[in-house]
């Protein structure tokens, strides 16, 4: 039986786990949510952490150096690290687009069994936001999603297709969840590792998606 | 004739009814809030906006969402700004929604006389329904056409007198490029220089993009938006 956590510690267990993926000296944008606490585990200054907004190489930044002109994609104040850089939203998403970012690390709604996700737009709400989603999914090198398993009413969010709009035809590389970790090859999910204490038998009852397990 | 404008409504007298005018910004964050305060206090209607988001409530651009000074917002993130979704809601906006990347870059091509251009960003999606797709070396792209405005309100750090511009950290995002893809700029920034006392290295905005300079008298501190 999974281990009972609390909210926080299933992000950062996420958030944790993730990191462990990231190579040295890599590029990597954090999205908003579980995403940024990727932030605190990687622990290789040779990484540089990029946001969409204008900056490479942000870092954590202490109370008393705030600057409101000092943001992250999520509008929360950030550092500049030594060897930082700013440019404009055409060349961060020229970074973005054209392939020189490692790994974006980006939060989902749904992921079908091919590793297609949805996270930008609910069917009945108004679809009114989708910032730098979709440009991050056609342009990152890897993709990794991190998510909770479920949702709140207890079904999977790892579906046989997607009931929102997707976000990008591309699919991502890696799906971490606080039961189980998948690597997305050839369109084909593989269940790699199980998170927290998680059974097989769990996992397989709270995924909807078809998936190989090779653990 | 100097760029250098003594009041905020003289700066913004070319902009009339109907205008497409580009503001620079990533939340309130290089938004020229002084300029958008300016708006607040100018008699024009159905504007269409294009920035990144539409300030937040009743802050930076918002103020003139509420006023109902906008017919047509095109950006990325509405989400940012409750009240956006309840306008929209009540059909009382036009909203053009566009990923960020696409926008920035259609805004570069409008500022650099290109026609349009091809992404892979959002093909095969609902935001590619009605755009031209086409597969080029096997991969779906989507054909997106320039932006321009008749007027672009943008934020910088210093100006000197001739209007070439430097920028402030993250604040910089979309104002660059926004400078060059207007008929007619305004620069709203902390301070008005001599020229020759801006490294002409570290210039991001030459002058020829820009038209009128005000120094801001609106603010982001970290207390929130302030007069100074």
């Amino acid at each position: 039986m999974t281990l009972v956590l609390s909210k926080e510690q299933v992000q950062h267990s996420i958030a944790a786990r993730v990191a462990k993926e990231i190579e040295a000296s890599s590029i990597v944008n954090l999205g908003i949510g579980i995403p940024t606490l990727v932030a605190q585990y990687v622990e290789d200054s040779s990484i540089a952490l990029h946001t969409e907004n204008g900056l490479l190489g942000v870092t954590d930044v202490n109370e008393e150096d705030i600057d409101p002109n000092l943001v992250n994609a999520g509008k929360l104040p950030v550092g500049e690290a030594i060897g930082a850089s700013f440019f404009d939203s055409a060349a961060s998403f020229a970074m973005i687009r054209g392939g020189h970012v490692d790994y974006a690390i980006l939060g989902a709604l749904q992921v079908d069994e091919t590793g297609v996700i949805a996270n930008w737009a609910v069917p009945g709400k108004n679809i009114i936001g989708v910032g730098g989603a979709m440009d991050l999914l056609v342009g990152a090198k890897k993709v990794i999603v991190t998510m909770s398993h479920t949702s709140k009413d207890g079904s999977s969010k790892l579906l046989k297709k997607c009931t929102y709009p997707i976000t990008s035809i591309r699919q991502v590389d890696m799906i971490v969840t606080e039961l189980a970790v998948f690597k997305v090859i050839n369109g084909t999910l593989y269940l790699i590792e199980l998170m927290n204490g998680a059974t097989l038998e769990e996992v397989q009852q709270k995924t909807e998606a078809s998936f190989i397990v090779q653990l | 004739m100097s760029k250098i404008k003594k009041t905020t409504e003289d700066a913004l007298s070319p902009i009339k009814d109907g205008d497409q005018v580009l503001v620079g910004g990533f939340g309130l964050i290089g938004a020229p809030l002084t300029l958008i305060d300016g708006l607040t206090n100018k008699d024009v209607k159905d504007l269409s906006i294009v920035s990144n988001n539409l300030g937040e409530s009743g802050k930076g651009l918002g103020l003139l969402l509420n006023q109902h000074k906008i017919k047509h917002a095109i950006g990325s993130y509405f989400t940012s700004n409750r009240d956006v979704g309840e306008f929209y809601h009540r059909g009382e906006i036009q909203l053009t929604l566009l990923p960020q990347g696409t926008l920035s870059e259609a805004l570069r091509a409008g500022g650099a006389g290109i026609g349009g251009f091809y992404t892979k960003t959002a093909a095969g999606t609902q935001l590619a329904e009605g755009k031209e797709q086409r597969e080029i070396d096997g991969e779906l792209y989507v054909l997106e056409k320039p932006i321009r405005g008749q007027v672009a309100l943008i934020r910088a750090h210093k100006a000197d007198t001739l209007g070439n511009l430097v920028y402030y950290k993250t604040a910089r995002n979309f104002n660059p490029l926004m400078a060059m893809a207007a008929d007619y700029v305004i620069a709203e920034v902390d301070e008005i220089v001599e020229p020759g006392e801006l490294d002409p290295e570290a210039i991001v905005t030459s002058h020829l993009f820009v038209d009128a300079i005000i120094e801001a008298q609106q603010v982001l501190t970290k207390e929130g938006v302030v007069s100074r």
